[in-house]
Parts: structure tokens; C-alpha cells; sequence
């Protein structure tokens, strides 16, 4: 549905973007996780036709964002980070002037507006002024706009930023509705890692590349077993030593070492016993999407 | 590229987006009612103490008149940065409406703002000894409206490339305020001085003044009266044209 192919932009002389490719496939959930400057929301300009991209292409629905922009977005919804409501008109005349803009009126736009108000749970505040609006109803306005047109794919920019905990949850239930109701494949850009673990598929950008590709499963299977956690005084002296008794490869940051290792209770066990005094303390987990990414690129996300 | 025939009456799809914005314009202005009283307010002080101050009401209305314009079309104007950036003209711009109908709908939009503000402003005509007949009334009205259409389409072509309010706020006091004091609001041109006397014949602001002047029969009206309507309306056209093609280029960096 999605397909992009060696996407390069620059701003001047910054790369933003560098030879980035991918395929989302209809139907699918797919995230762009990397951290503010990654190139997110570039990538989030070029597709939603905002901007041209400096070299590659990207087609959505088979239509090329810099060739045909008019094709696109009439198969696109698109739901920005900042606002895109008029603040002074109440929810319905918000959704009614978007409707007009896709040339739709009359009885067809009267129905959709119906329905989107009634799927994102909107019904007793269409005639609210948006100023009036809570962040979590203001996005899922943003969303009813978004899908008036009934697009066959959404994108959002950082959609969950700014929301707190229950209304990001209300808004990943109104997503995942929209995809298993409605078959709309679904690209987001996020930075923040529970959002990105509840994609179908995911890639991780960080500086303007494309890092990994997979699903959430499969990116923390990257670095198997556990991620084992040490809090010292010295910590790149206690990374050296690491490496030099144990043979392993550790990142030092935040004033942690952390060691990916198969068996992280044994090792636990081990480095205690091997630097007695030397560390204040330890944690083991499971590897998160942040590990993953950390793996990766040595930075981290949030 | 754009397919005329594929989705119901090409027309719906120039005036509709273009008319939806033009009310949104409205409505918007009618929520926020204390916006007249900000736009209006100042040129009115402004026109009372200069011209009580120096006894002569009557030279100084249509300059005023045209300030009050002028502060409405900015104002208006003015909000594309934000609205763009955060705003309603965000989904504008990723939307199958073509640019050209957004740039009619928001210029009509500002431009009938200006004209309904311009009119409250006529309200104070008799102060001016001006005296309007009522048919006279329409000629009045189709010049503010004019001058407001100018006026708008100047903000337009100001504000589509500018990254901050406060970039705006610079060329305002450089060149809008400026602009308005050579354009015979102040003094006429038979008295200026010679390298002021040019800048006022290149100015077409001078030729919306007379063309004002002209159709309330109040003096000082230097260009003649077919050439005032022909240089603001020409002056009106090229703005619009300016900002249909401005607003239909391609961004290649982040424009919003």
C-alpha cells in the first residue's frame, strides 16, 4: 500500500533523510520509531505530500507522492502532531469544512460526518467549540477529520505525544478498530516505545537511516536472551574489564553498563563474584524496542 | 494531471473548498466580535485627534478609512503563518483542493473582513462633513471593497513565505505603515517635496486613497478617477495572481 524506495532529503546541507526504503503492506499497522531528529518527521512530510523529497520516490496506493499529489491524497488521511482544527469552530463545522475541501456535501457529507463522529465516540460533543476540547478529544477529532474522505490509509505524525497514559490507550483501541473494522492500513511515526510495540511491523530511523526493520518480536529476538544492567562509580573502567575477563561486548550510557547476554541470572552471578565492591547495583530485563535501539545506534530514543 | 471528470461537478470542487473557507472566515469574525473594536479603534483616535488637532476632518477620513482597511487585511493575513504551521490550513494543504481555490477562499475571506470594518468606518463619514447619497452608496461600497481586495492580496504575498509573526511585524512598520504615509493620507501631492512626489506616484496605494477620495467628492484627489480604479484594481489582480502562483509551488523544506 505504502512503498518507499531510496528516499534521500536535505535541508541545505543537512541529510535528513538518507536512502531510506520500505514496503507497508494493506491493512497494516506500521511505526517509525526514532528519537526527535531522526528524520520522522521528514519522512512524515514527504509522504503526506507536504514536501518533495530531494531524491528516491514513495508511492501510496500506487499513486507517486511528488508526480501525482492530487491522487494521493485523495487515498490519504492525515493526522498531524500539532493541530490542525480550527480552534474557534465547534467539532461538526470542523468536520463539515473538510468534507468540503475532498468536494464532498449534501447528503453523502451529512452520513460521513455521522459515522466519523459516531466511531471515534464524538456524539455529544459535536456541537463544542473546539477551544473547549480536552487534548485526547481535540486528537480524536483530528482522526474523525482525518478519516471523512474514507482513506484507504492514515498517516500520523507523533500522534500520541502530549496525551497522557488513558487517553493514549483510548486512542491505540480507536486505531486498532479502524484497522480490523475498516481494512485502513495505518503508518505512524512515534517515539515512544509502547506505541511502537503495538505495530504489526516497525523501523527504527535514527540520523536519517533506516536502522532495522521487523516486527517488535523479531527486533527484540535480535538481542536474545537478557539485558543485563550495572550501576558502578567507573563505568567504562568496569566495560573494559568486562571485556577483557568475559570476552563481551558492553555499552556504557547513562552511567550504566549494560551487557546483552543469553543467560543473564549466571552472569549476574559471575560479575558480582569477579568485581567484589565494584557494583553499586544491578538489574536484569527482558529486552525492550529501547535496547534494540540502543543496540543499534549507541544513542537512545526518548 | 488533476482529473476534471473523475468526481462529480468540476465546480464543486473549485468553490466548494473555496467557499467553506470563505465562511469559515466569517464565522470566525463573528465569534470574535472585539476584533472590530481593535482594528477599528485605532485609525478612528488616530483620524479624531489629527484631524481635530488641525481643524480639518475631511483631508485626513479617507486615509484613515484606508488604515482601518489595511489593519484588517494584516490581521487576517497575518494568521496564515500560524494557521499553517498549527491550523486549519494544515489539512488545507494536504487535501485534493486545488491551491488556487484555497488562495480565493482565504483573500475573499480577509478581503469581505476588511470591507465590513471599512464600512463601520463609513458610519463616521458625516463627521467628515461627507454626506452620502444612497446611490452613491454602492460606488462607495465597490471602492472599499476593492481597496480591501488589494490590501488582502498584499498581506497574502507577505505572509505565505514568512517563518514568524514577528518577520511580518518588521516589514508592517517598513513598508505598510510607510507605504500608507506617502500615499496621500497625510498630505497631498501637490505640496510634497520632490523625491517624495515620485515615491507617491509609484505607490499604488496613493491611487486607492484618490480613488476613495474621488467617490466621496472630498479634494486632494491627485490621480484622476478612471486612473486611481484602473491602477488599484490592476494592483488587486497582480497580488491575486502572485499569491495563486506563490501558493502552488512545491516545498522542498518544511513550509509548515
Amino acid at each position: 500500500m505504502i512503498q518507499v524506495q531510496n528516499l534521500t532529503h536535505r535541508y541545505g546541507d543537512r541529510l535528513a533523510l538518507s536512502n531510506v526504503s520500505f514496503e507497508v503492506r494493506k491493512g497494516e499497522i506500521f511505526g517509525v520509531l526514532g528519537p526527535n531528529g531522526g528524520g520522522k518527521s521528514t519522512l512524515f512530510r514527504i509522504l503526506s505530500t507536504m514536501m518533495v523529497p530531494t531524491a528516491g520516490r514513495a508511492l501510496i496506493a500506487g499513486h507517486d507522492v511528488e508526480r501525482d499529489p492530487a491522487a494521493v491524497r485523495r487515498h490519504v488521511g492525515v493526522v498531524f502532531q500539532t493541530q490542525s482544527l480550527d480552534k474557534a469552530l465547534t467539532v461538526e463545522e470542523n468536520l463539515r469544512a473538510q468534507g468540503h475541501l475532498h468536494g464532498l456535501r449534501g447528503v453523502v457529507l451529512g452520513e460521513r460526518i455521522e459515522r466519523a463522529i459516531e466511531r471515534l465516540g464524538l456524539a455529544d460533543r459535536r456541537h463544542d467549540l473546539i477551544e473547549t476540547l480536552s487534548g485526547g478529544l481535540r486528537r480524536r477529532v483530528e482522526i474523525a477529520k482525518a478519516l471523512l474522505h474514507s482513506p484507504q490509509v492514515l498517516l500520523m505524525d507523533e500522534a500520541s505525544t502530549g496525551l497522557d497514559p488513558a487517553a493514549r490507550r483510548d486512542l491505540s483501541r480507536h486505531i486498532e478498530n479502524l484497522r480490523s473494522g475498516e481494512g485502513v492500513t495505518i503508518l505512524l511515526t512515534t517515539h515512544i516505545l509502547e506505541e511502537a510495540g503495538r505495530c504489526d511491523r516497525l523501523v527504527l530511523l535514527h540520523q536519517g537511516n533506516m536502522v532495522a526493520e521487523g516486527t517488535p518480536a523479531e527486533l527484540r529476538a535480535r538481542i536474545g536472551g537478557d539485558v543485563v544492567v550495572l550501576q558502578t562509580a567507573d563505568t567504562a573502567l568496569l566495560a573494559s574489564k568486562i571485556e577483557q575477563r568475559f570476552g563481551m561486548r558492553s555499552v556504557v550510557r547513562d552511567g550504566q553498563v549494560r551487557v546483552e547476554i543469553s543467560n543473564g541470572h549466571r552472569f549476574i552471578a559471575e560479575v558480582v563474584e569477579a568485581f567484589p565492591g565494584a557494583i553499586e547495583s544491578v538489574g536484569l530485563h527482558k529486552p525492550t524496542l529501547e535496547d534494540v535501539f540502543v543496540d543499534q545506534t549507541g544513542a537512545s530514543i526518548e | 494531471m488533476y482529473s476534471w471528470t473523475r468526481r462529480g461537478l468540476p465546480l464543486s470542487d473549485f468553490f466548494l473548498p473555496a467557499a467553506t473557507l470563505w465562511q469559515r472566515e466569517l464565522v470566525r469574525f463573528w465569534r470574535q466580535k472585539s476584533r472590530v473594536l481593535g482594528v477599528v479603534a485605532s485609525p478612528l483616535v488616530f483620524w479624531l485627534l489629527i484631524g481635530y488637532g488641525s481643524n480639518d476632518l475631511a483631508r485626513f477620513y479617507s486615509g484613515a478609512l484606508v488604515l482601518t482597511v489595511m489593519f484588517s487585511a494584516i490581521f487576517s493575513t497575518i494568521s496564515i503563518i500560524e494557521d499553517r504551521r498549527e491550523g486549519f490550513l494544515l489539512s488545507m494543504l494536504v487535501s485534493p483542493a486545488p491551491r488556487s481555490s484555497m488562495v480565493l477562499g482565504k483573500i475573499l475571506g480577509a478581503a469581505t473582513l476588511a470591507w465590513i470594518q471599512g464600512l463601520i468606518f463609513l458610519a463616521f463619514a458625516p463627521l467628515a462633513g461627507v454626506s452620502i447619497r444612497p446611490l452613491e452608496l454602492v460606488s462607495v461600497a465597490a471602492a472599499i471593497f476593492l481597496i480591501s481586495f488589494t490590501l488582502t492580496g498584499l498581506g497574502f504575498v507577505i505572509a505565505w513565505r514568512m517563518e514568524s509573526t514577528s518577520g511580518f511585524h518588521a516589514i508592517m512598520n517598513l513598508l505598510l505603515v510607510p507605504m500608507w504615509m506617502v500615499s496621500g493620507s497625510l498630505f497631498p501631492m501637490s505640496t510634497a517635496h520632490g523625491w517624495v512626489k515620485a515615491l507617491m506616484w509609484v505607490n499604488p496605494l496613493t491611487y486607492s486613497i484618490a480613488l476613495l477620495n474621488h467617490t466621496l467628492r472630498l479634494p486632494n484627489a491627485a490621480p484622476g478617477a478612471v486612473e486611481s480604479l484602473v491602477v488599484t484594481a490592476a494592483f488587486g489582480l497582480v497580488l491575486f495572481l502572485a499569491s495563486g502562483l506563490m501558493a502552488a509551488q512545491k516545498a522542498t523544506h518544511s513550509a509548515a
